[in-house]
């Protein structure tokens, strides 16, 4: 009944092949689209957009390179943390060498040179499978992070050793650097991440996701029908790389404002792929659920002590907020194990039928 | 099972709608400081005594005195875990509540909220870490970070083994190593040592001990081998722990081993047992509970049930840590209540007091600490205070102090916490303040 | 640039060998530090070769087994009672590990599997944290943490009782494996799940009897690693020291984890005092790394795994 199906007819291939073929889906979308972007700066506390929103929106993009490299094309990845540190330490080197570049072709640009890296880094992929290439990606996580603690001139030989965003404006807003407010840094946030997830959606629908989707179930079948293992594998982790990279300059530049290298340690590298795993392998709604579910428990349970006024010893309340979490992602695996983008498919798919069962 | 499913589904769309509402408002006739700590995580052992130090001062003061000067106090803790992120999500949070100081007591947080506070209007009072340029208070005015920074720690300790040797110049030839944990916390000596070294004709070896320092038989067989005079310790957590036990394991004299003010606590001997009796350490106070202000903490605080930790676990380094820190934080706030009278103060008057803190030998005594720490005097140049450092030393069952007050090399430190501060400046797009014109 | 090549390739062996006896030291020291890393790869092999689950939990159990232990120890105690309390808690373990975690996702893709340890992980974290406190506790197992000399060659007491355990331990697990009933039915189950349900192995015994011993040597690999560095939080990350080991021996293979032990510890010394000075020290973490890697790319299921036949 909600789903009013009746009288849709697809005149034209274009609308056939649309993202959103129901028009109900496409309303429902632009709305909640559109939502993120004009409510939030207008109605959202400091602490909602800086603590909660923003890092929300940063991680979304990280789960959703991750995501087409892991969850498309089946190539399991821990170096996330280390491309993502490329981007950041990129982004500032090209930003403090060229004040006058546009900060978003800074982004693009530090995106790039993560791809670069993550080129050398993902050849070992074709010869080294399964978890086997995650450890492998380790080697790149651990060295990268090496590296930038290792050479002053990725800090311009600072003696702080860290990484501060520089400040920069964008049609004569400030959006980095300590004078810029959340929200503006927010609606760069979500304007990115809005593009990039629009690029991503049609990637995996296209030849290059269906590429990425037959390696990844039966490479060796895959290569017999005709795609080039090597160039499709080395592509995702380019792309992969190329999301990460932007995500960590959105780190540094959006989120932080300064980060040293233990800010892209092995812990994010591990938590993206948490998020790309209970969000749901495969599926770019699932790099936004998965980092809402990452971001937002943690914060819900923190603050679950104040609401019921229980006041628990901070240590206490620290450790039951890891064994719930704990607790949940086993709970939610079971129930669900392909993620949460499944069970909204699943809860969409039985909506399109209400009333009806079936 | 589909009914569940849908349960669970509206019970996560619940939580994630209600979220984290604002706390109750602060009471008005009273002072707030939110305290960042970290009791659980991989820095537990470290950052369990200087929370509880941190907390038992506070009670203090408002149980003997009712708070200063008739202002209550109210602080609450957030667990950060020393990560960065939670610790933005902590000051955030906290920040309803009008803080007028903030201790990050960890780097990476300390670096992010110095921009932060300085819009906020929220003094942060990184004591003995963080940003050492920010001890230039021309370009950082709203950070403070006396009594001593970890470039004058590094000279000072410098000048104690020349001491030791029998004079700064007789240090010409010797060994000294620099174990430090490879991160822009542990580096931070690194530049003072090599200028010492290049000044004093010693011979430096600097290891790195990467993150985070579980196994560190490598760097240990490289000592070994270099078979140096002295070595100085710049690690935090369980490097700690792991170095003073591969130490004892070598066969290293422990007390030519001198580890800086965050790697010489209890629970970094503790581990090693028998074998870390000798090891030295720097602090900025003395350690042990044979002042007057502990005494008054177990009467008023602990005889009434609310203090934070065991009495036993009072006197340690890291638990007079906190105290130190309570304290400074104290008396910066009654200073700045010398100026704008005895009320709920705001942010900017408590930087006043900050900046125009002048801690006397003969207040010290008042408060019960006569001897406990070092005079301290801020001013809007110099927020370091210049401080000197005290070496203590692990006889196996406590720590006692073995050197009077060091004095650091100033003319070598300033210059180079002068120019460090005009580049970190320039990096936030500051000015420089003229301090003659605000006197 | 000839600097360079010297210093790379000829300065680094010519130390070597004008020092020969801190080189044997240099060598018994990766040896030591590489049976210590083998104890914790033993856990992850076990689960891994029994039931295809990666347990990313396993750093986490070392350090529950451990201050399971030294908390029963501070409670008085004494250390044989002690030890047998923490192997009934780690057996209890097993159990509630394979009703609550394995039972209700049997079947599932490997990567699944994987993610349910990662919250076994968490959830362990905060149990063992909230249980024992997070303060670092002193572990002492009567083995003084001393050096003796043999012929200008320093040996740690410590490290020679960790490396003489782990050979130990070894041996009686290959014995396990190849010669008792439950070894072959766990080497059945390790094949195919389903299979070995239809010749009559007991699925369910067979997980908690491998989650059991993966626990036992936990506690071993905990109170080695333990007695180094004091009970606390971050032996938990030694599971990431590990990992090279792993790869480089292969994850099914029990032998593997010994070899692959002593190659990454002597290659990640021999790489750190050698050739670390070269670029400013700390080479260890991403070098054995970099050398598992290595040999991966001439044998991509490690030195000893299983050969992964793929069929179209």
């Amino acid at each position: 009944m909600i789903y009013r199906e009746t009288g849709q007819f697809k005149t034209s291939y274009a609308s056939d092949q649309a993202i959103f073929p129901i028009v109900q889906d496409r309303v429902f979308v632009l709305l909640v689209v559109a939502a993120a972007f004009v409510v939030p700066p207008l109605v959202a506390s400091e602490y909602w957009l800086q603590a909660v929103l923003i890092p929300l929106l940063v991680y979304a993009l990280a789960a959703l390179g991750l995501n087409l490299l892991t969850g498309y094309a089946g190539q399991v990845s821990l170096g996330t943390g280390g491309f993502m540190a490329v981007g950041a330490y990129s982004a500032f080197k090209l930003s403090t060498a060229f004040p006058q570049v546009n900060v978003i072709l800074v982004f693009l640009l530090s995106g790039v040179l993560a791809a670069l890296v993550g080129l050398v880094f993902g050849m070992p992929s074709l010869r080294i499978k399964g978890f086997y290439l995650a450890v492998a990606t380790l080697a790149a996580q651990f060295f990268l992070l090496w590296l930038f603690n290792k050479m002053p001139w990725f800090v311009n030989y600072s003696s702080s050793g860290t990484i501060t965003a520089p400040t920069r404006t964008l049609f004569g807003v400030t959006v980095s650097g300590p004078q810029a407010t959340a929200g503006a840094r927010y609606l760069v946030a979500i304007g990115l991440v809005t593009i990039f997830a629009l690029v991503a959606k049609n990637l995996v629908r296209g030849r290059v996701g269906r590429a990425w989707m037959a390696i990844r179930d039966r490479d060796i079948a895959a290569e017999i029908i005709g795609v080039r293992p090597m160039r499709t594998k080395l592509l995702a982790f380019a792309i992969s790389s190329f999301y990460c990279g932007v995500a960590g300059a959105e780190l540094v530049f959006l989120y932080l404002g300064s980060a040293e290298t233990l800010a892209f340690d092995i812990n994010l590298s591990f938590l993206v792929l948490f998020m790309v795993i209970i969000g749901g392998l495969g599926s770019v709604l699932g790099s936004f659920l998965g980092a809402a579910f990452i971001v937002l428990v943690p914060i819900f349970l923190t603050n679950v002590p104040h609401l019921i006024g229980l006041p628990l010893p901070v240590a206490l309340q620290k450790q039951i907020e890891l064994m719930v979490f704990g607790a949940l992602i086993i709970f939610f695996l079971i129930v669900e194990p392909n993620g949460l983008a499944r069970l909204w498919q699943v809860s969409k798919e039985k909506l399109r039928l209400w009333p009806f069962p079936h | 099972m589909s009914r569940l499913r849908a349960a669970l589904i509206g019970l996560a769309a619940l939580a994630v709608a209600l979220g984290p509402l604002a706390g109750p408002a602060s009471a008005q006739q009273s002072i707030f400081i939110p305290l960042l700590v970290y009791r659980t995580g991989p820095y537990a052992p470290s950052g369990i005594p200087i929370a509880n130090g941190l907390n038992d001062y506070l009670n203090l003061v408002n149980e003997r005195d009712g708070g200063i000067n008739g202002v209550k106090l109210v602080w609450e803790e957030c667990e950060t875990q020393y990560d960065t992120k939670q610790g933005v999500e902590c000051y955030e949070r906290l920040k309803a509540k009008n803080p007028v100081v903030v201790n990050p007591y960890s780097t990476g947080i300390t670096y992010t909220l110095i921009p932060k506070a300085a819009v906020d209007k929220i003094v942060v009072f990184s004591m003995g870490y963080g940003m050492t340029a920010a001890a230039d208070g021309r370009w950082f005015p709203w950070v403070f970070s006396f009594p001593t920074t970890y470039w004058s720690q590094a000279s000072a300790v410098i000048r104690y083994m020349g001491q030791q040797e029998g004079g700064l110049e007789k240090l010409k030839g010797k060994k000294i190593v620099h174990i430090y944990h490879n991160s822009p916390y542990g580096k931070e000596a690194n530049p003072t040592l090599e200028e010492l070294a290049r000044k004093y004709g010693f011979e430096l070896t600097l290891l790195a001990v990467d993150h985070p320092g579980q196994e560190q038989k490598a760097t240990w067989l490289q000592v070994r081998k270099i078979n140096p005079d002295w070595i100085f310790l710049s690690g935090w957590g369980v490097m700690n722990q792991v170095a003073v036990k591969e130490a004892a394991a070598t066969g290293v004299k422990m007390d030519r081993i001198v580890g800086n003010w965050w790697s010489a606590n209890d629970s970094d001997v503790v581990p090693a047992g028998e074998g870390a009796k000798g090891y030295k350490g720097s602090t900025f106070h003395a350690p042990g509970t044979s002042f007057k202000v502990f005494q008054e903490i177990e009467k008023y605080v602990y005889d009434k049930g609310k203090g934070a930790a065991k009495k036993e676990e009072m006197g340690a380094p890291l638990y007079n840590r906190g105290v130190v820190n309570a304290m400074f934080m104290v008396e910066a706030i009654r200073t700045a209540m010398g100026k704008y009278g005895n009320k709920p103060l705001t942010g900017e008057q408590v930087r006043w007091g900050f900046e125009n803190f002048n801690l006397t030998e003969q207040r010290l005594e008042q408060l019960g600490m006569k001897g406990f720490t070092h005079p301290v005097k801020v001013s809007c140049e110099d927020h370091e205070g210049n401080g000197p450092l005290l070496i203590q030393q692990w006889d196996g069952k406590k720590w006692n102090v073995i050197s009077s007050w060091i004095e650091p090399l100033r003319d070598v430190v300033r210059p180079k916490i002068e120019a460090a501060a005009v580049e970190e400046g320039k990096k936030l797009n500051y000015t420089m303040r003229d301090c003659s014109k605000e006197k | 640039m000839i600097e360079l090549l010297r210093a790379v390739f000829v300065a680094p062996f010519a130390d070597m060998v004008g020092n020969p006896t801190f080189l044997v030291e240099v060598l018994i020291g990766g040896i030591a530090a590489g049976l210590m890393y083998s104890l914790v790869a033993l856990g992850f092999v076990l689960i891994f070769k029994a039931s295809g689950v990666f347990n990313f939990a396993q750093g986490v159990m070392v350090l529950f087994a451990a201050l399971t232990l030294v908390g029963l120890m501070e409670k008085g105690a004494p250390v044989p009672v002690a030890l047998g309390l923490t192997v009934i808690v780690m057996i209890a373990l097993a159990f509630a590990i394979e009703r609550v975690v394995l039972r209700p996702l049997v079947n599932q893709e490997h990567i699944i599997l994987f993610m349910a340890t990662i919250g076994l992980n968490f959830f362990l974290e905060g149990f063992g944290e909230m249980a024992w406190g997070a303060n670092v506790k002193k572990l002492d197992v009567g083995i003084p943490d001393t050096s003796f000399l043999v012929r200008g060659v320093q040996i740690n007491r410590l490290e020679l009782t960790a490396a003489l355990t782990a050979a130990a331990l070894v041996t009686v697990l290959a014995v396990f494996f190849q010669r008792t009933k439950i070894g072959r039915a766990l080497r059945a189950v390790a094949d195919d799940h389903e299979a070995a349900l239809s010749v009559g192995i007991p699925l369910k015994t067979i997980w908690v009897v491998v989650w059991s011993v993966a626990g036992l040597v936990a506690i071993v690999a905990g109170v080695m690693w333990g007695a180094k560095s004091g009970v606390q939080f971050s032996l938990s990350l030694i599971a990431l020291k590990a990992l090279p080991v792993l790869i480089l021996g292969g994850f099914t293979s029990v032998p593997g984890a010994i070899v692959g032990g002593l190659i990454i510890g002597v290659g990640e010394k021999l790489g750190e005092v050698y050739w670390g000075p070269l670029v400013g020290g700390a080479i260890e973490n991403w070098f054995a790394y970099v050398l598992a890697l290595a040999f991966l790319l001439i044998r991509p299921q490690g030195l000893f795994g299983e050969k992964i036949i793929e069929r179209v």
